[in-house]
């Protein structure tokens, strides 16, 4: 019987000094909640998830990465207000900037014990320079092409990686496909039966056609 | 000389053909301009009752052609798997004389584009089709090797392999079914019957003047440089209303 992930944290906690783990919580249908680590520890406790007796997590089934651009969280807060001599609680939204971020999350699963999934996430500082993650492939040897993917996809760098390059695009190529804000070559043609963005572009193009003459 | 000459013109096309500059699609008409000797089709069968035999250079030539295209042997994605079985006993390709699928470009006659081309692959292809020997063609199968299909829109996949090769038939499909296949092979089979040696509608591999290398593709940092061939391909001039 897998435990439960407050016990999980509790026991990673007293087992890897120092480590910050937090429970992500999950309010889709799912409730599939997971565990994120901080950076400095994430080794450790992914060392510690597999050498467990109890947990025995020996199998990392998926790795993949997740894009969090900065964004604005609104929060509806009570305020106490003085309206016209009189105290009332008000309804305000209070937006926190929350900076963005890169994320990797790993899906692990015990086949002795045939328990699973326990769900263990590591973030980068933010999306811009500081992109670094330890690898876990010395753990899990099944990463190792994963997180060549997610270096290669989404931009974030894994200290310890025997083999870190780039494994779907060509070596030269600069962009990270998968992040928000990439931008594909503008390589547009005739489209049929253009919709929604591809309609966008479709205008854009025609009426840079229409004033040079039809290409 | 006598050129092919049928109820329908040699080079009809039935699924699309290409465009190509230096290679002009030719009218029944024009085809019956050419014939220097031109032999009524009936007077032909009449003698070859008879046991006399008439034909020409080119015909005997074409015939020989297009009877063995080898084609080369690769693929690219799930199309492949139904070149395979179209290679295979219950298709067989064999009937046309072109199941000798040919693990090197330098004695293949025929590309079959077979699947989805993408961006890290296409210089390959390019260059493939740059070894080999003339006369050569190239089937482009399903959707993907024609526009890039379903993946159109992503950032990893050609759209079209027409923006570097000359294609001369598309199958359209995903994937196209072995009688697909077969059918684009009867379509090539007619357009090389077609070809003629010399004169204004020249083929192009006897021409030294023409073609038969084209650039390769180069990676660049965010895409292919150059994203097309413009000699040979160009963004079609049709336009919608109301856009």
């Amino acid at each position: 019987m897998l435990p439960t992930l407050e016990q999980i944290k509790m026991r990673l906690e007293a087992a890897v000094r120092g480590a910050r783990v937090e429970i992500i919580p999950n309010d889709s249908p799912s409730g599939q909640r997971s565990l994120l680590a901080d950076r400095e520890h994430a080794f450790a406790v992914a060392k510690f998830l597999r050498a467990d007796p109890e947990l025995r997590l020996d199998y990392c089934s998926n790795a993949t990465g997740v894009d969090w651009p900065e964004m604005e969280i609104p929060e509806k807060i009570k305020v106490k207000q003085t309206v016209a001599g009189v105290e009332k609680e008000v309804e305000q939204i209070r937006k926190t900037r929350r900076p963005g971020f890169l994320e990797v999350v790993y899906h692990l699963y015990a086949m002795e014990k045939k328990h699973g999934p326990v769900i263990l996430r590591v973030r980068t500082e933010n999306r811009a320079d500081r992109v670094q993650v330890p690898s876990l492939t010395p753990i899990w040897r099944s990463c190792e092409f994963q997180e060549r993917e997610i270096y290669d996809l989404y931009g974030i760098t894994f200290d310890g990686h025997p083999d870190l390059r780039r494994i779907l695009m060509w070596d030269g190529f600069q962009d990270h496909p998968m992040r928000k804000d990439y931008a594909a070559p503008d390589d547009y043609e005739y489209e049929p039966t253009p919709h929604d963005e591809v309609l966008e572009r479709a205008k854009r193009h025609y009426s840079k056609r229409g004033a040079a003459g039809i290409e | 000389m006598e050129y092919w000459i049928n109820d329908k013109p040699a080079n009809t096309p039935t699924l699309q053909h290409s465009n190509r500059p230096h290679e002009h699609r030719t009218s029944n008409i024009q085809h019956r301009t050419l014939n220097c000797f031109a032999m009524d089709q009936g007077l032909r069968n009449e003698l070859q009752k008879q046991g006399v035999f008439m034909t020409t250079l080119e015909e005997l030539y074409n015939w020989g052609r297009k009877n063995s295209v080898w084609p080369l042997q690769f693929g690219l994605a799930c199309c492949a798997i139904e070149m395979i079985a179209t290679s295979m006993a219950r298709y067989d390709l064999a009937r046309f004389g072109a199941e000798v699928f040919r693990p090197s470009p330098r004695q293949a006659d025929l590309m079959i584009v077979a699947g989805t081309v993408t961006k890290k692959m296409a210089p390959q292809v390019v260059r493939l089709y740059n070894q080999m020997a003339e006369p050569k063609y190239v089937i482009a199968m399903g959707a993907c090797a024609i526009s890039g299909g379903p993946f159109k829109q992503g950032y990893n996949v050609l759209k079209g392999i027409d923006r570097y090769l000359p294609v001369d038939v598309h199958i359209p499909g995903c994937p196209p079914r072995p009688e697909a296949l077969l059918h684009a092979f009867m379509t090539l089979q007619k357009k090389i019957a077609g070809q003629h040696l010399a004169n204004t509608h020249q083929a192009r591999h006897p021409d030294p003047g023409a073609p038969s290398e084209f650039a390769v593709p180069k990676y660049g940092a965010h895409d292919l440089e150059p994203p097309k061939n413009t000699e040979l391909w160009r963004a079609p001039a049709s336009e919608r209303k109301g856009l």
